[in-house]
């Protein structure tokens, strides 16, 4: 059983699909702070069988959990204060998501013009679908 | 202030008020003459067009007011890497109004966030085309007198045909309205277009043969396989050729029956179809003038 230690303040954010962990490392750009983080592959879930776990020892309102809601809203959002679990946020789909999801259209004005800001619009919210507001290619949901 | 990005963007009462407006205007040509004296439209054509950008350029003219603008992107700052944002601010400082098409989907959208005068897409890659689509509509009012309770067939490429799209999207809103798909398997309407018509209750079939089809349509719509929409030259050659509209077809048609096409056609509809006076699609373009003068005036707030 590998054991990782408690954080101070933060998110634990738990019940990720297993292998997906990385995604959202990246998604919130976590390597671009200067944290601890602690990544969890394939840990045994009750639940999903295998589950990924992060772990993140940050100010909590550093990060934008927008993302999450996209990729899995099932993923449960611990926020630690004092090394305590202070709340179980609850992920809502975003009305709009900037800078996230890139879109792979190429042709899309965005595959074009760099300076252009990558936003995808909620447009069908019980089927989950985000689509480019330029081009409304939907977001196929996966980030890579 | 209002731009037309998409033919929904207008709702089918305000479309009706656009198309009166483009019906009166058909009859009363003097009326108009001077209603945009002073004002000036910029056309920023980043691909070629004939039809498009000489009937922006011509409903202008005929309503009294000037056109300035460029027909390739080569022959704009675009070639020096200029953004589209950047070209819309600057051309905002010259012209009432822009009529812009773009071989990348979406540019017209980011022209319209950053302008300070009304943006008219005028076609931007495989998305939308919605001057085409008023254009059909237009057409199909006028000559059928009404824009619901009939079978629309669309036929060759359903895929990348954005005209086609829009105008599916653009009648799904009225009642009664039967669509017929005819195209090969590679060029199929798009699984999000049959989804929406699936959720909306919208009947519709998808056939490959045109000539079964036809005889059961009160409108034949036809596009042109799109040479420039291929990232693969031998696919565009193999299907280039899949359906072809001859006069051996339109006799299995009904004798009302009306053939649209947004041009331009390469070979499609052989050119022994022209002169039968179910072949409409050059009436078309005379619709699509005179809708275009009333979508001018409707954007720039003009009354006459």
């Amino acid at each position: 059983m590998l054991n990782v230690g408690k954080i101070e303040e933060g998110f634990v954010l738990d019940h990720i699909p297993a292998g997906r962990s990385m995604e959202i490392y990246r998604y919130l750009h976590l390597d671009k702070l200067d944290c601890q983080v602690a990544i969890i592959k394939n840990a045994r879930s009750g639940k999903l069988g295998k589950k990924d776990i992060l772990k993140v020892e940050c100010d909590i309102d550093v990060l934008n959990l927008d993302v999450l809601a996209i990729l899995d809203d099932k993923i449960t959002v611990n926020v630690i204060k004092n090394a305590e679990i202070v709340e179980k946020r609850e992920l809502v789909l975003p009305e709009k998501i900037y800078g996230v999801i890139k879109c792979k259209n190429p042709r899309c004005i965005t595959s074009i013009e760099q300076g252009l800001p990558h936003i995808f619009k909620l447009t069908d919210a019980n089927k989950r679908i985000y689509r480019c507001i330029y081009c409304e290619e939907k977001f196929n949901g996966r980030f890579d | 202030m209002r731009h037309l990005m998409k033919p929904l963007d207008f709702t089918t009462e305000e479309l009706d008020q656009l198309f009166d407006l483009a019906d009166d205007i058909q009859k009363n040509r003097a009326k108009y003459a001077h209603a945009c004296d002073g004002k000036i439209l910029a056309t920023c054509f980043y691909e070629p067009s004939t039809r498009t950008r000489l009937s922006f350029e011509s409903a202008m003219l005929s309503l009294g007011g000037q056109v300035l603008g460029f027909a390739s992107a080569d022959s704009s700052s675009a070639a020096k890497g200029e953004s589209v944002a950047d070209t819309i601010r600057t051309v905002s400082c010259f012209a009432d109004i822009c009529a812009m098409r773009h071989p990348k989907e979406g540019a017209p959208m980011v022209a319209a966030s950053k302008s300070r005068i009304p943006v008219i897409n005028a076609g931007d890659g495989g998305h939308e085309h919605p001057t085409q689509t008023l254009t059909d509509l237009m057409t199909i009012r006028s000559l059928k007198g009404r824009l619901d309770n009939f079978t629309i067939g669309f036929c060759g490429d359903l895929k990348f045909g954005r005209t086609v799209h829009s105008l599916v999207h653009a009648l799904m809103r009225y009642d009664n309205i039967h669509f017929v798909f005819i195209s090969p398997e590679e060029l199929r309407i798009p699984s999000y277009v049959r989804e929406e018509l699936r959720e909306a209750n919208i009947p519709f079939e998808e056939v490959i043969d045109l000539e079964s089809a036809i005889g059961n349509l009160d409108l034949l719509y036809m596009t042109r396989v799109q040479r420039e929409r291929f990232f693969n030259e031998e696919d565009y050659v193999r299907l280039k050729d899949f359906c072809i509209l001859t006069k051996a077809k339109m006799k299995k048609a009904r004798p009302d029956m009306l053939v649209l096409h947004p041009l331009p056609r390469v070979n499609e509809i052989s050119v022994e179809v022209d002169d039968d006076p179910r072949a409409v699609y050059f009436d078309q373009v005379q619709y699509g003038r005179f809708v275009r003068m009333a979508l001018i005036l409707t954007l720039l707030e003009i009354k006459v």
